[in-house]
């Protein structure tokens, strides 16, 4: 596979370390166990597009967030999952 | 030698080989296949369950019958395709599958118990008595079962592994293939062209016919010509392209020295990553034949590869006696004509089709089946059927031309499946094939010369317009366009067998049976029989089963189905897809700053992770590794110790918000840290568990230096990194990994304040001005930027002194020749283990990701007051209810070990999971203690100290009566540290 | 009819006339006691068991493609029962013991071999760990060996012990362990499910559950809808979509695992190899074919195929522990979509709909599991009680802190 890096172009797969899905940015703040819970352990694990992190180790060190369809492997984009992260916080305050 | 005119062998040169032991000659040109025919031998094998004698069926990667296992000793290589392997002077072969010589082989007694064999025989019996399966039938079905023979010995060859780009990449070097490449190098593009084959043409070099008026090598060896003088078009020949990946990733193995007889100072083969922005698949078609009684005999081919071996080859099977062709289609009869040609006799064109006419002067059989064979070794007559009655006819070979499958398979690799072309009878590329993969030519079902060039170029300017080229007109060669009129006649009904699967003895009457067992779903047909299993796929199979299925089932072959294709397209060798990286190469190998001073100084490495360290350092007259350490460890307790702790990872942390940060990162409060001191820190994963532990130093206002374990350097890394950027980017904090900057060296015991003084550059050490857990940026040795820790794993008076990690090997030897009077002494890691069990620190064992905080002492360490990661879920009632905690424990009699990986039980208690207490997770012998100890996870340990308990290991049968002791073996109230 | 040498030797005989199908095709009934989604492995086996040990015989199989398409249909065959934590052990261990006697009590060759699991170890570390769950599995009867390099020596000589950059420093054996011909568990279990009155009906996709006011009345179906008291779903692979339609969010992600086959060749491994410094693992089929596979691609997946990165990976590590396989040439890489959960263990549980069962989370251990996997679940179906082996595979384990986390690498599945 190919990851479009937003700084540095089209990128081996194999240079990425893969975490999971993107929801792993909306850790609950001072939550209780059963919200934390739910944050570590459930997920939507969708047949199509999929957010997911993946962490550019072998490379500029870039957490991404990664938009793929894991019917068909198809990646429909890539940002940098701080700006994805900034942004979710800018419209949740 | 028999060898007709013309063909594309180099006569000027005669080389030779062996065929079990028996001396041939060939030409250059010749694959081992077109030798064997030239030089008459017929039989080249056996089949796979019934040992039948078989012959060579085609002229590519699909043959499925003539396997042999090439080379000797070492490089001794089973099943390879005698079709495949390239003829080189000296080569050696040798049949495969059969006990005794090829053509007595004693287990063709399988053939006569055929009727016990058939498709799933094995489901239903050899299950009484119980043990027999193991004990007697399984080991009698694998001794006959398999094919070639694997050497025990290393391959000795070596394989690489690299990569290509390009804009274009063709596969296949057919006319489509090559129209396709010429069209793309002259636009521009970078262009791929890879084939199997070691010479450019594809079918074209297989076929008689012209190409302009002109023979078509002609045509082929100038697009080759000029292929060869554009700088953006690369050429690989003897490249199989055997899997498509996502995003345009091809997977290729160039066979680079398959064809010589060793590699010499080159590697045998390749693997190449190819990452092409579009592809062309022009990997042709593949003939298929036709199920009759016997049609598996030495001397039956297909006929197109019996065309090829007469045109490219100037051979023919057989002795010199007539051919016959057995065909459904019109291309049978262009095998006859070119055989004509060639002044090989045709005894007759034996047609299943109704109506049809000759296409030359030779005896036509219509509306014709074979239904018998004849010649136990090697074909000699055969049984045919027409409209008057049967007849028999003396041939020494028979070419089946039973249509075309195109070879859809890459097209299919993702899942995309084929589509039935009616007026072909046979499956082409369908949609959702991958992205960027433009079939053309024959695997497209364009199989006409003339359309498979024009279809070659359309689907170049096609993928090239994608990428904004535009292609230049190509005139196009003038070339045949015939149809070949394939009727569906799938097999000739019959009593006797008539094979669908030659290699895996898959009859028509089997795949009767499996319907009737209602195996019917294709995927059931497969597995129930064993069609297409074989080593080449079922590529001449596997659309003929499907038809006899729909035939048995009333249904279309459309909606019967196919199969999945999967990679690779073709057998390919597992050295060249581990790249080469074997051996000691296996994984990079990390060696510290020390390196190369330990093994100077007599240290024994272990591998740790990816690094190398020093294990021990053993002195004159040490014949015991436990020698070594023993004095080691007794060093550091009495005297002073060095060891290199550069792998443990380092990451500085550096900005305004960086307490804040690692407040949140670390289970124990951080935020109270003040400039100059360390803290113990203990990181939990997000579940709670216990995750890794180190040291958090605050060199300034806003600059830490955080460790960690050797183990988890990379992982910790990245989850700060996930901290910083995914879940409080709002934090002014930066970070970057040191691990490999700074070399790192404990100085360990009650003298290294004595010997650090002797380094330092007019540094405080005293206890009050640089107290345990201090630290500091310093220089030492008149001017060296270095960093001192006040810090013990050993649980000595301690230090950790950092350098750049150039300066690692000259410190080391520094504080050596400083230290010499004090006692200095290397110790590795056997001591470091030694030191810290004696000190009840956790490490790897303890620390292995299943382990909350309490169970290692630290349960009072996880705040409650803030919201740190992990802090809150180490709450849930399971990790709570944890009463498991790391003890110390001693052998009640001192002679006894303790043996890590024992399993705890209360005196007298049944050796039962119930009632299972906890177990050993290191253990040492204790110079210090005099004792061998140990650490264990111990249910209630907290209550438990003083009880004696049993350690059982009944894996190695033995039982140690031992003491709950508390975990610190060594200065448990820690005077020594603060000294 | 039941399966015999003799019977084989009678029908060969007489030309192969008297086999019958080896199961009907049913259309489904409107309704059923139990209705299973998922004709793989698991699923087939659960049917099993409710009709011969619970007497449930109006019980529904429902697969969406052919019967054993499941991961059943694609896996390197290994059965073995060696696990550290007593969430684990004493399930493999029932589950070991079921493949002992499978053959006799479904009469069908399922080719189960105990040719034993060699765990290679190549530090002290390793060796330690393997030591504390060789003790484990004696703890429960399972029986293991600890070897040292010697030992290894003797059972396979060729492995790679002069050249390596991790060395073999010995193994952990469990004799009991082996292979079985996943193809003909499946069929064998549905042969036997379909004798006894079970309907096993093909190509039948679940499109929806019939829920009201929190329980299960059915199911929806390509083939229509389904009235049932309890659903059990046994669907690895796709848990976490068929369990959207009652409105869950599971632990569970799906990932790609390659797994490879080479030629066939003449017996060259006994029995099956593990790689403890690399992601490989290796036996040989009764075919010949070298069977091995790895690590999981390691990214969320349905598509059933898998990278180049893992091929490269997996044949690494099979030259680096046995560089005698060079010139062998793979034959077929084929891939699955895994159920891995979030701590690396099954769910064999009641979810909270009531009647809807789950039977999920296999991650790439399922093979081996297949008949306790079935026996529990049928248990559980038929009991509404956990299986006394299968007590901690419980759905709420994770909000619990419960978990069962063999590789102790916390909820992130591509790492179990």
């Amino acid at each position: 596979m190919l990851i479009p890096h937003p700084l540095l172009g089209l990128r081996d797969a194999q240079e990425f370390t893969y975490l999971g899905d993107a929801r792993l940015i909306d850790r609950p703040t001072g939550g209780n166990e059963a919200e934390l819970a739910e944050y570590v352990y459930l997920r939507d694990n969708p047949a199509g597009v999929h957010r997911e992190l993946w962490f550019h180790e072998q490379g500029d060190r870039s957490w991404l967030v990664v938009t793929r369809n894991t019917l068909t492997h198809e990646i429909l984009g890539a940002e940098l999952a701080r700006d994805v992260s900034l942004a979710r916080k800018g419209d949740m305050a | 030698m028999k060898r007709l005119s013309g063909g594309l062998i180099d006569r000027s040169q005669t080389i030779h080989f062996t065929f079990n032991g028996k001396r041939y000659q060939g030409h250059p040109g010749d694959t081992l296949a077109s030798a064997l025919l030239a030089n008459c031998v017929q039989l080249v094998g056996r089949s796979f369950k019934y040992h039948r004698p078989r012959g060579i069926v085609s002229a590519g990667s699909e043959e499925p019958n003539a396997l042999v296992t090439l080379r000797e000793g070492a490089r001794a290589e089973p099943n390879t395709r005698a079709t495949m392997a390239e003829l080189y002077d000296g080569l050696v072969a040798r049949s495969q599958n059969h006990v005794g010589p090829l053509n007595f082989d004693l287990l063709a007694v399988n053939d006569l118990l055929s009727p016990f064999f058939a498709a799933g025989f094995y489901y239903k019996t050899f299950m009484w008595p119980r043990a027999f399966w193991e004990k007697l039938y399984e080991p009698a079905i694998r001794r006959a079962a398999g094919l070639g023979e694997l050497s025990e010995l290393p391959d000795p060859d070596a394989y690489d592994r690299g990569y290509l780009h390009a804009d274009l990449l063709v596969v296949g070097a057919g006319p489509a293939g090559l129209a396709a490449a010429l069209a793309a190098g002259r636009a521009g593009a970078k262009v791929l062209l890879a084939d199997e084959d070691f010479r450019l043409g594809g079918r074209l070099l297989a076929e008689s016919d012209q190409l302009d008026g002109a023979p078509a090598q002609d045509w082929v060896a100038a697009v080759k010509a000029e292929l060869e003088s554009l700088p953006n078009v690369r050429i690989l020949t003897r490249t199989v392209i055997f899997g498509v990946y996502d995003h345009g990733v091809y997977g290729a193995v160039e066979r680079v020295s398959d064809h010589l007889p060793t590699p010499g100072g080159a590697v045998r083969q390749t693997l190449w990553r190819i990452v092409a922005k579009r592809a062309v698949l022009a990997a042709g078609a593949t003939e298929r034949h036709i199920p009759f009684a016997d049609n598996d005999r030495p001397g039956i081919m297909l006929a197109g590869a019996m065309r090829a071996y007469a045109n490219r080859w100037a051979t023919a099977p057989g002795t010199g006696a007539p051919v016959a062709i057995f065909t459904n289609n019109d291309d049978g009869h262009r095998t006859a004509l070119d055989l004509m040609a060639k002044g090989i006799p045709v005894a007759a064109v034996i047609d299943a089709r109704r109506g049809v006419e000759r296409h030359g002067e030779y005896r036509l059989l219509p509306q014709a089946d074979v239904i018998g064979t004849q010649g136990r070794l090697g074909l000699h007559s055969l049984t045919v059927r027409t409209a008057r009655g049967s007849d028999t006819l003396q041939v020494g070979a028979l070419g089946v031309a039973g249509g075309w499958n195109p070879n859809v398979h890459l097209a299919s690799h993702h899942r995309g499946r084929p589509v039935w072309d009616e007026r072909n009878l046979a499956f082409v590329p369908g949609q959702g094939g991958p992205g960027g993969l433009f079939p053309a030519g024959a695997c497209a079902g364009k199989g006409s010369t003339a359309e498979a060039l024009a279809d070659g170029l359309r689907a170049a300017t096609e993928a090239l317009a994608e990428l904004g080229l535009t292609t230049p007109a190509l005139p196009l060669p003038r070339a045949e366009a015939r149809y070949d009129n394939t009727a569906p006649i799938w097999h000739v009904p019959g009593k006797r067998r008539a094979w669908v699967d030659f290699q895996n003895d898959v009859t028509v009457k089997d795949i009767v049976l499996a319907h009737k067992e209602n195996m019917r779903p294709v995927e059931h047909l497969k597995r129930w029989t064993t069609l297409g299993m074989a080593t080449d796929q079922g590529k001449t199979a596997n659309v003929t089963a499907l038809a006899v299925m729909a035939e048995l089932t009333g249904k279309t072959i459309p909606q019967t189905g196919t199969t999945i294709f999967r990679p690779p397209y073709t057998g390919v060798s597992l050295g060249v897809l581990g790249g080469g990286d074997t051996g000691t190469h296996f994984r990079p190998r990390r060696l510290t700053p020390t390196h190369h001073w330990a093994k100077a100084n007599g240290a024994t490495f272990v591998e740790v992770g990816p690094w190398m360290r020093a294990q021990y350092f053993v002195r004159p007259g040490e014949t015991h590794w436990r020698q070594s350490v023993d004095r080691e460890v007794l060093s550091v307790r009495a005297d002073v110790g060095l060891c290199d702790v550069t792998t443990l990872g380092k990451v500085d942390v550096q900005g305004a918000d960086a307490t804040l940060f690692l407040d949140r990162l670390y289970a124990n409060a951080m935020a109270s840290l003040k400039v100059g001191m360390v803290r113990y820190g203990l990181m939990l994963r997000e579940d709670g568990t216990a995750y890794d532990d180190g040291t958090c130093a605050r060199l300034a206002e806003d600059h830490y230096v955080v460790t960690t374990t050797t183990a988890n350097a990379g992982p910790v890394y990245r989850n700060m990194e996930f901290a910083r950027q995914c879940l409080w980017p709002e934090l002014d904090v930066q970070l970057i990994s040191t691990t490999d900057a700074w070399a790192q060296i404990a100085v360990a015991g009650p003298k290294s304040r004595e010997l650090l003084s002797r380094l330092v550059d007019g540094f405080d050490l005293s206890n009050e001005a640089f107290p345990f857990m201090a630290c500091a940026p310093l220089t030492i040795c008149n001017g060296l930027r270095a960093r001192l820790f006040r810090i013990s794993f050993s649980g000595e008076l301690a230090y950790e002194l950092a350098v750049p990690a150039r300066y690692g090997h000259a410190l080391m030897a520094r504080l050596m020749e400083a230290g010499a009077d004090l006692g200095a002494t290397p110790y590795g890691t056997e001591a470091l283990g030694v030191l810290r069990i004696e000190k009840g620190h956790a490490a790897g064992a303890e620390l292995n990701g299943q382990t909350t905080g309490q169970m290692i002492g630290l349960g009072k360490m996880v705040s409650s007051k803030k919201d740190a990661i992990g802090n809150i879920m180490s709450r849930r009632e399971g990790l709570a209810a944890e009463k498991r905690l790391l003890v110390g424990l001693q052998p009640v009699n001192a002679a006894d070990t303790v043996v890590p990986g024992s399993h705890l039980f209360t005196q007298g208690a049944p050796r039962d999971l119930a009632h299972d207490q906890g177990w050993i997770t290191s253990a040492a012998y204790s110079p210090h203690v005099g004792s061998s100890i140990g650490l264990a996870f111990l249910e209630d340990g907290a209550n438990r100290m003083g009880e004696v308990i049993t350690a059982a290991n009944p894996l190695q049968g033995s039982e140690v009566a031992v003491r709950v002791v508390p975990s610190h073996f060594v200065d448990p109230e820690g005077g020594r540290l603060r000294a | 009819m039941r399966f015999s040498g003799f019977r084989v030797f009678a029908e060969a005989l007489t030309g192969h006339k008297g086999w019958k199908p080896l199961w009907r095709d049913p259309d489904p009934q409107a309704e059923y006691d139990v209705v299973i989604v998922g004709g793989g492995g698991h699923g087939l086996a659960t049917a099993f068991y409710l009709a011969e040990v619970y007497g449930i015989r109006k019980v529904a199989v429902l697969e969406k493609g052919w019967l054993g398409s499941g991961n059943i249909g694609r896996n390197t065959t290994i059965i073995r029962s060696n696990y550290l934590l007593p969430g684990n052990q004493p399930f493999y261990e029932f589950s070991m013991k079921l493949w002992e006697n499978l053959e006799q009590s479904i009469n069908f060759n399922a080719m189960v071999s105990q040719r034993g699991i060699l765990n290679l170890y190549h530090s002290d570390a390793q060796r330690d760990a393997y030591r504390r769950r060789g003790n484990a599995m004696h703890l429960t009867g399972a029986g293991a060996e600890l070897l040292d390099q010697a030992g290894v020596r003797k059972m396979y000589p060729w492995l790679n012990f002069d050249n390596a950059r991790f060395p073999i420093k010995g193994g952990l054996l469990q004799r009991r362990a082996g292979t079985a011909r996943h193809d003909g568990v499946a069929w064998g279990y549905a042969r036997a499910a379909d004798l006894r009155g079970v309907d096993i009906i093909q190509n039948c996709e679940v499109t929806g559950l019939q829920i009201e006011n929190g329980r299960i009345l059915g199911v929806e179906t390509s083939r229509g809808s389904i009235r049932a008291r309890k659903v059990g779903v046994a669907v690895a692979g796709s848990t976490s979509r068929v369990m959207a339609q009652a409105g869950l969010r599971m632990p569970i992600e799906s990932h790609v695992l390659q797994a490879f086959v080479s030629e066939g060749l003449k017996p060259a491994i006994d029995g099956v190899i593990t790689f403890g410094a690399g992601h490989f693992y290796v036996s040989q089929s009764d075919k010949g074919g070298l069977v091995f596979g790895g690590d999981i691609d390691g990214y969320n997946s349905y598509a059933q195929r898998g990278n180049l990165p893992v091929v490269e990976d997996v044949i690494e590590g099979g030259m680096a522990l046995m560089p005698r396989i060079g010139r062998a040439r793979l034959l077929r890489s084929w891939g699955g979509v895994m159920d891995m959960s979030m701590d690396g263990s099954p769910i064999i549980d009641r979810t909270p709909v009531d009647g809807l069962y789950l039977n999920a989370g296999w991650c790439y251990g399922g093979f081996k599991a297949t008949p306790a996997s079935g026996y529990a679940f049928a248990h559980l179906l038929a009991t509404d009680t956990p299986h006394e082996t299968a007590t901690a595979y419980r759905l709420d384990r994770f909000a619990k802190g419960r978990v069962i986390d063999e590789k102790g690498v916390g909820a992130q599945p591509n790492l179990h």
